[in-house]
């Protein structure tokens, strides 16, 4: 094989980067998930960026020829001005930038530090955790001074951003994390060039109740109850046993996954096709099952004592999207 | 001076009779204050969640979903859903920081129209003690 030769097919294979913001690194553990197939990616492609697997230098991307990269898939959500600096400029970098498993998508479960803004966060982890020692109570600052020089950290943000709040993003991989089955679709996708319109959700347009074994018939619960206050889960609809199941307002693609294990859906998926706000369809429609018999004679206090069953509503319903609900963070008080 | 804040409400009025409540008000020519854009609804069983955080996200004041009496529902009990479906929604609002008295559930039957003033009228002034929403300044 002559070296012109060597080098056009070298030419041809995928140019991939892996990047991790504000993430738990479950999504990282996701793509070596899928076995033994990443061979046949590492056959097709070559990775040119992977901080958690690999050791690359952030100035190795910055001498990177823009779009160079041809897919970029990024996990994690964006809550510090380092994670906001290399979303750019892999943005810049990239054909193709992925968001990545929930928190990328939807600010999953890191995006629920938008109950908080910065200085609670910073009082919780540094000062007032009881397994926190930290006498002269020391919490990070973006520039220190110390005998040697100046100190710097990334600046902490007050709100989590998914990453479309922060640059342009052509596709989106839900889940938390996306299955081995999702991951190769996408890249089944890409390989062959059969992408879907840019903006797209990879995933079905069904709800993850399409893809679930249990039995549906009608729903009606009369009071709510915890997984474990359960004995015995009965093979039907979980909803209808009285469990929190988000099952109908999440998109599926997951093949019900948690309903196999017989725990409920609590949403990773994200929204269903053509809603909005995942947690406000979940609330219509518990609330339109919950105490639905003799709902005619109930009382405003017996109506409201049934709806405080749910003790932890942003945790229930926005479990993994809070940055990219319509009400997307507390309102401080000033 | 300055001038005195106005708050801006989206309200939801069923088919068969709040707007018509709304309506008879109007014809009545009972006075009430025009701070309020009404949407017709067949039913408020048919106001989504979502409807409601919506006009809270782009910037409404207060939002009135208001219904037939329990009992009278044209079809049923989509005012009872309703019912439930805002009292959750007030807790994740409360929960969210944002005063969970913007949003407001009312019985206004057809006939009712002086009650449809009265509602509006007092919905503004608790909504003028409030103030501005505060979800126009979040991210
Ligand atoms: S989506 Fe889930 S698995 Fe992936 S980084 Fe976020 S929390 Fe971890
Ligand atoms: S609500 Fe949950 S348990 Fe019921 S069908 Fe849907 S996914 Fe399955
Ligand atoms: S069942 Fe729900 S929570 Fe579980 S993987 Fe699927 S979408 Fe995620
Ligand atoms: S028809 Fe009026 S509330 Fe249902």
């Amino acid at each position: 094989m002559t070296k012109e030769k060597k080098k056009s097919e070298a030419k041809k294979k995928l140019q991939l980067a892996f990047y991790w913001a504000a993430s738990c690194g479950g999504c990282e553990i996701a793509v070596l998930d899928i076995d033994e197939k990443i061979l046949d990616v590492i056959g097709i492609a070559d990775i040119l960026f992977w901080p958690v697997a690999m050791d690359f230098k952030y100035k190795d991307v910055e001498a990177m020829k823009d779009k160079q990269i041809d897919v970029c898939f990024f996990n994690g959500s964006i809550r510090t001005e380092e994670q906001e600096h290399i979303a750019k400029l892999l943005r810049k970098k990239s054909k193709f930038m992925v968001a990545f498993g929930a928190c990328a998508v939807n600010g999953g479960i890191p995006g629920l530090a938008n109950v908080a803004n910065r200085e609670e966060v910073f009082r919780v982890a540094y000062l007032d955790n009881p397994s926190t020692d930290n006498p002269k109570k020391i919490v990070p600052k973006t520039s220190v001074k110390v005998k040697e020089g100046t100190l710097t950290l990334p600046e902490f943000y007050d709100t989590v951003k998914t990453l479309d709040q922060t640059v342009d993003v052509d596709y989106y991989l839900p889940g938390c994390p996306p299955t081995p089955d999702q991951i190769m679709t996408a890249v089944g996708a890409i390989v062959e060039n059969k992408l879907p319109p840019k903006g797209s959700i990879i995933g079905p347009m069904k709800s993850v109740c399409d893809e679930c074994r249990f039995e549906k018939t009608e729903k009606k619960i009369k009071e709510i109850k915890r997984v474990y206050e359960v004995d015995k889960i009965e093979e039907k609809c979980l909803l209808e046993q009285g469990i929190i199941c988000l099952g109908p307002a999440t998109r599926g693609g997951c093949s019900a996954r948690c309903l196999d294990a017989n725990m409920p859906c609590t949403g990773c998926g994200g929204p269903t096709p053509n809603s909005l706000d995942q947690g406000a369809k979940m609330i219509s429609a518990l609330a339109s099952i919950l105490g639905i018999e003799g709902e005619e004679k109930m009382s405003d206090e017996e109506v409201q004592k049934l709806i405080d069953q749910v003790v932890d509503p942003i945790g229930t319903f926005y479990k993994y999207g809070l940055p990219s609900a319509l009400i997307n963070r507390r309102v401080m008080k000033k | 001076m300055a001038k005195e804040f106005e708050p801006n409400i989206i309200g939801f009025l069923c088919n068969w009779c709040s707007y018509a409540g709304a309506d008879l008000a109007g014809t009545s020519r009972i006075k009430y204050p025009p701070n309020i854009k009404s949407i017709r609804v067949m039913c408020s069983g048919r106001v989504d969640t979502v409807f409601i955080l919506e006009a809270l996200r782009k910037g409404a004041d207060g939002v009135l979903i208001a219904g037939c009496h329990p009992g009278d529902c044209h079809y049923q009990s989509g005012n009872y859903k309703t019912n439930r479906r805002i009292r959750l929604l007030k807790k994740f609002l409360n929960d969210m920081g944002v005063e969970p008295e913007r949003v407001r559930f009312e019985y206004v039957s057809a006939s009712e129209g002086q009650k449809f003033a009265q509602v509006v009228t007092d919905f503004v002034n608790q909504l003028k003690k409030l103030g501005p929403t505060p979800l126009k300044e979040i991210a």
